[in-house]
Order: structure tokens, then C-alpha cells, then sequence
């Protein structure tokens, strides 16, 4: 269970990122976690219920924008999605490939608001 | 499209981009802001600086990961009988609780710092970091670190390692590197532990297992040892002392230039 610790590496990215905007409040926060990240999301989304609470993210919803795993191949020069456990080039099966996608572990976009009047973004 | 990190922003939005690459688009009191950041941003940094420590000592480490069991300290114990007349070893041992681990190490004669990481499954940069402090790298050629046994959390967090090695014992499936794709993936090496039972075992198959890790599109070497046979560590031996003159070959430019905020006391 590290989703926890993700969660409030998250959570202090977001507060710096929403400080330097003048934001008081998180409204929503977009994420990239790919099937070989590590993380799996719906551990990460229950976490977050927890973690958010007393937070500037206190009432934001966590997004998770779709992701696939892709391989490109050195032979057949092609992409083709394939299975977390099955990293095999989709037209010929070889194993020398490499991942395009599907590892990311990625803060994506913030919608923040409350912005204090004047605050510079800096 | 916006130059500076790619993100879709349409002309007429107000633009106000940032030093940290980010660009938000405001609206009244509302802003919407493209980061693009990895969320273990702060661990990924504490690992470059780890890093870069241990380049600057021409210090090799090795993650050392696996499931509970396989015999990690044990390796270790085996290993640095081999390797502690050429070599000045240290170890970083990451457990929930107990020093035991750390204690078997120091009776070698080699420095262990061990991390109780409490309820934490892994071990992350920081902590790793903190270790450092207590190790003189200057003094020392090869760092081990001994991750939490867990083949799930540690997968996740960079330490600032050189290599990762992962081992997976013959008592365990042949087919584990198929169930924890993410840490096979991120394997340098494997190692098959207490080979010695293959004998005795009939359903763990070297080549299978093998075949499993290929089909992570990982060409790591897969070496079978059992810290019980010294003569079956040679392989292994031998990959280290290669490991440990890749680590003070001299490293192209552009990986020199790692910029840190970071205060140490004594540097």
C-alpha cells in the first residue's frame, strides 16, 4: 500500500503548484497512471479520500485520464498496444521492444479557483 | 501548442507561463494549470541527488529487491565474503522493524545502516538519503541496498541507484515475473536464489521463468545462485566488479550537470 504515500507526494506537489498561483482552493486535479506505474488506481483514488481531507484539495475531484500500454517495435518499426505482462510486438511477437507508453505516472493539469485577488502568478 | 511543454492552449487564452515549464489559462478567479510532472517528483529529484553522490565517490549501488524470504541477507552475507578483500562494502538495510538484518551485516565486519520504515512497504529516496549521511562514501567502493521484501511498492520509488537486482527464489512461481510485471521490468539483473533446491523441486522451471521476463521485453541476465554454494556466485561476483567499473567510468557530459537545492553540513 504505497498509494498513500504517492497521494501525499501528490498533495504537496499540488499545494506548491497552487501557492505560486494565489489559489485558496483545488477544484479538480488530472492524472496519468499507466498499468506499469506501479499504482493502481482505484487503491490511489480511496487513498486520496483520505489524504485530501484539511487540504487545499479538500473538495477536488481526482480525474485519471486513460492511459494504454504501447510498444514500438525494432523490426517492424510499429506501435501496438499490448497487456502490462505481455510487453510482445503486436504483428510479430518479438520481445525487443520498447515502451511508448504506459509507465507515466503523471500530474497532469489543476483546476484551481479561489483566486486571491491580485495575486501574481508567478 | 504551446512551445514550452506541448499542452493544447488556444490563442485567445490568456497565457502566463511559469518558470517551472508549467502554463495556466485564467479566467476570472479560476485557473486552469498544465503541469506534466511526475507525481514522485520529489522523490525522483532526492534519487538524482542520491545519484550523483554516488557518482562523485565512484560508488557502485545496487537495489537489492525481492518478495520476503528469498534470501537477500543471506546473499549479502555470501557476497561480501567474496568480494571484502578488494572491495570496502557498505549496506543500507530497509526493514519494517527489528535491526536484524543490520546486525547479521556488522557481524561481517562491513557498515550497515539500517532504516525501520515503520508501516512503510518500500524504501523511498529520502530515506536512503538520510543513510547516506551516516556512511562515509568516500570510504567506500560498493553500496548494497536492501530493499523492504515486497515485490510491489519498492518497483516505484527510484533510490538513485545504478542497478536494480531483483531475486526471485526457486521455492517461489516461475511464472512471479508475469504476476509483478513492474518490478521484473525494472530488473538489471535476476536472480534465481537457493538454486541449490532445484534438485529437490519440480515445478519451478529456470526457463520459464526466463521466458516470463523476455516477454517484459527485459533482456536482463538471469543467473542462478545459492548463497549455501559459493562456487555458484561467480557469475554474480563477476557482474558486480563490471557493475563497479561501469560506476567510475567517466560519464558523458551531459549527465554531470544536476543542479540541487540542498544544504549539507559537511561537503
Amino acid at each position: 500500500m504505497h498509494e498513500l504515500t504517492i497521494c501525499q507526494s501528490l498533495l504537496s506537489e499540488i499545494s506548491r503548484i497552487a501557492a505560486q498561483h494565489g489559489a485558496r482552493a483545488v477544484t479538480e486535479i488530472v492524472v496519468a497512471v499507466g498499468p506499469l506505474s506501479g499504482v493502481e488506481p482505484k487503491l490511489l483514488e480511496r487513498a486520496f479520500s483520505v489524504a485530501q481531507s484539511g487540504t487545499i484539495a479538500d473538495r477536488a475531484t481526482l480525474v485519471f485520464e486513460e492511459t494504454t500500454v504501447v510498444v514500438w517495435c525494432r523490426d517492424c518499426q510499429r506501435e501496438t498496444p499490448v497487456a502490462a505482462n505481455a510487453l510482445l510486438c503486436g504483428e510479430c511477437g518479438t520481445w525487443r521492444v520498447e515502451l511508448r507508453s504506459g509507465d507515466e505516472m503523471i500530474l497532469k493539469r489543476l483546476e484551481l479557483a479561489d483566486i486571491a485577488e491580485g495575486a501574481a502568478a508567478a | 501548442m504551446c512551445e514550452e511543454c506541448g499542452c493544447s492552449v488556444t490563442p485567445d487564452d490568456v497565457r502566463v507561463h511559469h518558470a517551472n515549464g508549467s502554463v495556466s489559462v485564467r479566467s476570472a478567479n479560476n485557473t486552469s494549470v498544465e503541469v506534466l510532472h511526475g507525481i514522485l517528483n520529489q522523490n525522483d529529484h532526492a534519487a538524482a541527488h542520491n545519484r550523483s553522490h554516488f557518482r562523485r565517490h565512484g560508488v557502485l549501488a545496487v537495489n537489492l529487491m525481492s518478495s520476503p524470504g528469498a534470501g537477500k541477507t543471506s546473499l549479502l552475507e555470501a557476497t561480501i565474503d567474496s568480494l571484502r578483500a578488494k572491495y570496502r562494502i557498505a549496506v543500507i538495510e530497509g526493514d519494517l522493524e527489528t535491526e536484524n538484518d543490520a546486525v547479521r551485516i556488522r557481524a561481517k565486519g562491513v557498515p550497515a545502516i539500517q532504516i525501520t520504515t515503520g508501516q512503510t512497504c518500500h524504501l523511498d529516496a529520502h530515506m536512503v538519503h538520510d543513510a547516506l549521511h551516516a556512511l562515509d562514501l568516500s570510504a567506500t567502493d560498493i553500496v548494497f541496498i536492501e530493499n523492504v521484501g515486497n515485490l510491489v511498492c519498492p518497483a516505484a520509488f527510484d533510490l538513485g541507484q545504478q542497478a536494480n537486482v531483483t531475486l526471485l527464489s526457486v521455492t517461489e512461481g516461475d511464472d512471479k515475473p508475469a504476476k509483478y510485471p513492474v518490478m521484473f521490468r525494472a530488473a538489471d539483473l535476476v536472480l534465481l536464489s537457493k538454486s541449490d533446491l532445484l534438485d529437490v523441486l519440480d515445478d519451478f522451471s529456470p526457463a520459464k521463468a526466463e521466458t516470463c521476463l523476455r516477454t517484459l521485453a527485459n533482456p536482463a541476465r538471469m543467473l542462478p545462485i545459492s548463497a549455501r554454494r559459493p562456487a555458484t556466485l561467480a557469475p554474480w561476483i563477476a557482474w558486480i566488479e563490471q557493475a563497479r567499473m561501469e560506476a567510475l567510468a567517466p560519464r558523458p557530459a551531459h549527465e554531470h550537470g544536476h543542479h540541487h537545492h540542498h544544504h549539507h553540513s559537511a561537503e
